[in-house]
C-alpha cells in the first residue's frame, strides 16, 4: 500500500472528504454535492453556458479578485496603522522594508483589475440579455455590487496618505458639497433653515458625513479605513452571497430559451 | 526649429523595452503567417504590370514580409539602444504635428462617436479575424511609436495609468467578440439555423468541465498579478500635505469621466445628479426593456435599440471620457494633445456666456435684471425667474414636453407597448444621457455656459 493510499484510507482524510477521488461519474457528482466550496455550482451544466467565449469568465474573475483583495488586505492590515502619524510611514516600510511588501502592489493592481472586470461582467450580462426575466433582480444586485466595488476602491485610495491619495479624495468628495438639499453648496440647501438658522452648513452636510470633518483629515482617514476594511466588505459579502444564490435560483447561467 | 529637439531624453531602456514589444509582435505575426497560410488561400499579384498578368501568391506572403520587417525592427531596437539620441525609429514629427494640431475635445468626442457609429454600421467587416488582427497591429504600432515621445510616455507610463491602457485593449477585444458572435447568430437566425449557443449544448459535469476552467483562471490571474506587482511598483508620492495642491488634481481614474463632465455641468449635476441617474438607470434596465428576444445569447439585430443605447453610454460617454480625463487633461484641466508638454502656464480663453445673457444683453440689448443685494428669498424669486425664464422654460420643455412629443412620434411603438410610467422612465433616462452631448455641442458651438444660471441658489444647469 502506497503512502497516498494510506493517507486516503485514514479516518482523518475520510472525515474531511466523504468520497473517493472524483475520477468516475458517480464521484464527480458526489464531489459537487458534498464539498462546501463546490456546492455553489450545479452538478451538471450546459456546455455552451460555461464556454469562455460566452461568459468571458468576468464574474468569476471579479469574485476571485475580491478574495485576493481580502487576503492581501488582511495581510496589509497587520502592518498599517490608520493615523496621520503612521499611515504614510507604514506604507513606506511596506515598500522598502517589510518582507512580502509586494502585497501592496498586488492589492492595488488587483483593485484596479476588479473595477475593470466588474464592468466587463456587466457588459457581458447586458450584451447577452441575461438581465431579462427571470433575472431582473439579480441585475439590480449586480449594479449595487458595482457601486460598492467603486466605493471600496475609492475608500482604499486614501489610505496610503500621500499627495495622490488626499487630493484624489478631496476632488472626489468635493462633489458631495453640491448635493441638492444636503450639501451646503447644493441647490435647495438654503431652503432648509429654521428661523434664519441654517440646518445645512459645512459642518453638517453630506460632505461632512463622508469625511467626518470639514476637510480630508485624520477623522476621514479613520472613517475610510473602517469603511474600506470592515463596513463595505461586509455588505459586499452579503450581496455576493445573494447574487450567487440568485444565479442558481433564477435558472443558472443564462441560455437561449 | 526647436521641435527637432522634441525627444530630448529618449532613453536606452525605453528603446530596449520597445525591442521586446516588437519581438513579441514578430512572434504574434509569425503565428499569423502560419494561420494565414493554412486558411487564407491565394491572391493575384501583378505589381502594376511588372509581373505581366500577375501571379498567384499566398496571402500569407504579405504577412510574412510584415513579420520579417518586425523582426528587423526588433533587432534594431535590441542592439541599437546604446545611442538613444541618434536613434531614428521614432514617432515622426510629420505625424505628431497634425495629430497634435487636430486634437481638441471637439475632435475627440466627434471621433469617438464616429467610431461608435462605424463600429455598428460596419460590424460585418471589422469582426473578421483578419480585420481584427490588422486593427490590433495598427493600435500596437501606434502605441509603440508614440512611446518614443517624451510627453506621451510621461502620461501613459504612470503606473496607475497602465491598467487604463490594458482596459482599452480588453474592452476593444470584447466589443469585437460581441459583434463577431452577434453577426454570426444574426446570420444563423436569418438562414433559419439554430443559434451558436444552441449547438453542441449537451449537459456536462461541472467537475471537471467548469471546475478546471476556474482553476486555470485563478492560477493565471494570480500569476499576472504577481508579475505585475514585481514589474510595476504601486505609486507612492510625497506625504500628504493640505497646503500643496497638485495641479492637476484628479479623482481616481474610474471617476475621471465624471470629473470631465464638470467642464460642462456644475458639481451638483456632474457629481451627484448624473451619477445617481446613471445608477438608477442601470437598475431600471431590466424593467424598461420589454423586448423578450435576445435572452441568453449574443445578437444585435434583435435588440438594436437596447444594445446601441448601452454601447453609446458605455463607450463614447464612459470609457472615452475616462481616456480624455486621464491622458489628455493636464494642469487646470486644460486640454493637452497626446504629444504636448503639460505646461502649467497654458492659457485657454474662457469667454463662456449664459443663456440669460445671450437673451437679455445680446438679444434685447438690455442689462440683466439685477437682484438687489441682501434681498430675501421672496424678493429674489420673481427677479431671478424673470431673468432666467428662457432657460427654465427650455429645461421644462426638454424634460416634460419633449417625452410626450417623442411618445407621439419617434417612440410611438415604444409608448404603446410600454405604458405611460415605463415609457416616461425610459424617455427621461435617455434625455438625461443625451444632456451631456447636447451641453457639449452648445458649449462648442455658441460658448454656452449655463442654460439656467442661478448662482444665488447654487442652481446652474
Amino acid at each position: 500500500m502506497s503512502v497516498g493510499d494510506y493517507i486516503r484510507g485514514s479516518q482523518i482524510w475520510k472525515s474531511i472528504f466523504r468520497h473517493p477521488a472524483p475520477v468516475d461519474r458517480r464521484n464527480r457528482v458526489v464531489v459537487m454535492l458534498t464539498n462546501f466550496f463546490l456546492h455553489l455550482h450545479p452538478v451538471s451544466i450546459k456546455q455552451q453556458g460555461i464556454a469562455l467565449s460566452y461568459t468571458w469568465c468576468m464574474g468569476g474573475i471579479t469574485f476571485f479578485l475580491f478574495l485576493v483583495e481580502t487576503i492581501t488586505g488582511v495581510l496589509l492590515m497587520f502592518y498599517y496603522r490608520p493615523t496621520l502619524e503612521f499611515a504614510f510611514n507604514d506604507i513606506l516600510a511596506l515598500r522598502d522594508v517589510t518582507t512580502l511588501g509586494i502585497m501592496r502592489e498586488v492589492h492595488r493592481w488587483a483593485a484596479h483589475s476588479m473595477v475593470i472586470t466588474v464592468w466587463l461582467h456587466m457588459y457581458r450580462v447586458f450584451l447577452t440579455g441575461s438581465y431579462k426575466p427571470p433575472r431582473e433582480f439579480n441585475w439590480v444586485i449586480g449594479v449595487l455590487l458595482l457601486v460598492l466595488t467603486l466605493l471600496l476602491s475609492f475608500t482604499g485610495y486614501l489610505l496610503p496618505w500621500d499627495q495622490l491619495a488626499i487630493w484624489a479624495i478631496t476632488v472626489g468628495s468635493n462633489m458631495a458639497r453640491a448635493t441638492p438639499f444636503l450639501g451646503y453648496e447644493g441647490p435647495g440647501a438654503q431652503l432648509l433653515n429654521i428661523g434664519g438658522y441654517d440646518l445645512i452648513t459645512n459642518g453638517s452636510d453630506a460632505r461632512f458625513l463622508l469625511l467626518g470633518s470639514r476637510f480630508v483629515g485624520e477623522a476621514t482617514l479613520n472613517r475610510f479605513y473602517i469603511l474600506h476594511c470592515v463596513a463595505i466588505p461586509l455588505v459586499v459579502s452579503l450581496l455576493i452571497a445573494i447574487h450567487f444564490w440568485r444565479v442558481r435560483k433564477d435558472g443558472g447561467i443564462s441560455q437561449p430559451l | 526649429m526647436n521641435h527637432l529637439q522634441h525627444n530630448p531624453d529618449l532613453t536606452s531602456s525605453v528603446i530596449y523595452g520597445l525591442g521586446w514589444v516588437y519581438l513579441l509582435m514578430f512572434l504574434m505575426n509569425a503565428y499569423w503567417v502560419r494561420r494565414s497560410y493554412a486558411l487564407d488561400g491565394n491572391c493575384r499579384l501583378s505589381l502594376g504590370g511588372i509581373l505581366g498578368k500577375g501571379e498567384q501568391i499566398p496571402v500569407a506572403a504579405f504577412w510574412a514580409v510584415y513579420a520579417g520587417m518586425l523582426l528587423m525592427v526588433a533587432i534594431t531596437h535590441l542592439t541599437g539602444s546604446n545611442n538613444p539620441q541618434q536613434f531614428s525609429l521614432q514617432m515622426p514629427e510629420i505625424l505628431k504635428e497634425p495629430i497634435n494640431r487636430a486634437s481638441n475635445p471637439v475632435a475627440f468626442f466627434i471621433g469617438s462617436t464616429s467610431l461608435y457609429v462605424l463600429m455598428i454600421v460596419l460590424r460585418k467587416w471589422w469582426t473578421t479575424p483578419t480585420a481584427g488582427w490588422i486593427l490590433l497591429n495598427l493600435s500596437i504600432l501606434f502605441l509603440a511609436l508614440s512611446v518614443t515621445d517624451y510627453d506621451f510616455r510621461q502620461i501613459v507610463g504612470k503606473p496607475d495609468n497602465v491598467p487604463i491602457v490594458a482596459m482599452l485593449y480588453i474592452v476593444g477585444f470584447f466589443t469585437w467578440l460581441y459583434f463577431k458572435k452577434s453577426v454570426d447568430n444574426d446570420e444563423r437566425k436569418a438562414a433559419g439555423r439554430p443559434l451558436f449557443e444552441q449547438e453542441n449544448n449537451e449537459k456536462v459535469l461541472t467537475w471537471p468541465d467548469l471546475v478546471y476552467t476556474e482553476l486555470v483562471c485563478m492560477v493565471l490571474v494570480t500569476a499576472v498579478l504577481i508579475a505585475w506587482g514585481i514589474v510595476l511598483q504601486a505609486p507612492l508620492e510625497e506625504p500628504a500635505s493640505a497646503a500643496k495642491t497638485p495641479n492637476p488634481s484628479k479623482a481616481p481614474w474610474y471617476f475621471l469621466g465624471l470629473q470631465e463632465m464638470l467642464v460642462y455641468f456644475d458639481p451638483w449635476m456632474a457629481g451627484v445628479v448624473l451619477p445617481s441617474v446613471i445608477l438608477v438607470g442601470l437598475m431600471a434596465v431590466p424593467y424598461i426593456d420589454f423586448n423578450k428576444a435576445g435572452n441568453g445569447y449574443y445578437t444585435f439585430n434583435e435588440r438594436k435599440f437596447a444594445v446601441s443605447t448601452f454601447l453609446f453610454g458605455f463607450l463614447p460617454l464612459w470609457v472615452a471620457m475616462i481616456v480624455l480625463g486621464t491622458f489628455l487633461r493636464g494642469p487646470n484641466w486644460n486640454f493637452f494633445s497626446p504629444y504636448e508638454f503639460w505646461d502649467v502656464h497654458k492659457l485657454e480663453l474662457l469667454n463662456n456666456i449664459n443663456l440669460s445673457e445671450l437673451f437679455w444683453i445680446k438679444g434685447l440689448g438690455q442689462p440683466l435684471p439685477v437682484v438687489p443685494p441682501g434681498a430675501s428669498f421672496a424678493q429674489q424669486a420673481p427677479i431671478i425667474l424673470l431673468r432666467e425664464w428662457l432657460g427654465l422654460v427650455g429645461v421644462a420643455f426638454y424634460l416634460v414636453v419633449l417625452p410626450n412629443i417623442m411618445a407621439a412620434t419617434v417612440f410611438k411603438k415604444f409608448y404603446i407597448k410600454m405604458g405611460f410610467l415605463r415609457y416616461m422612465v425610459l424617455a427621461n433616462l435617455m434625455l438625461m444621457m443625451m444632456s451631456l452631448p447636447i451641453k457639449m455641442v452648445l458649449r462648442w458651438a455658441v460658448n454656452l455656459k449655463y442654460i439656467v444660471a442661478i448662482p444665488e441658489w447654487f442652481f446652474n444647469i
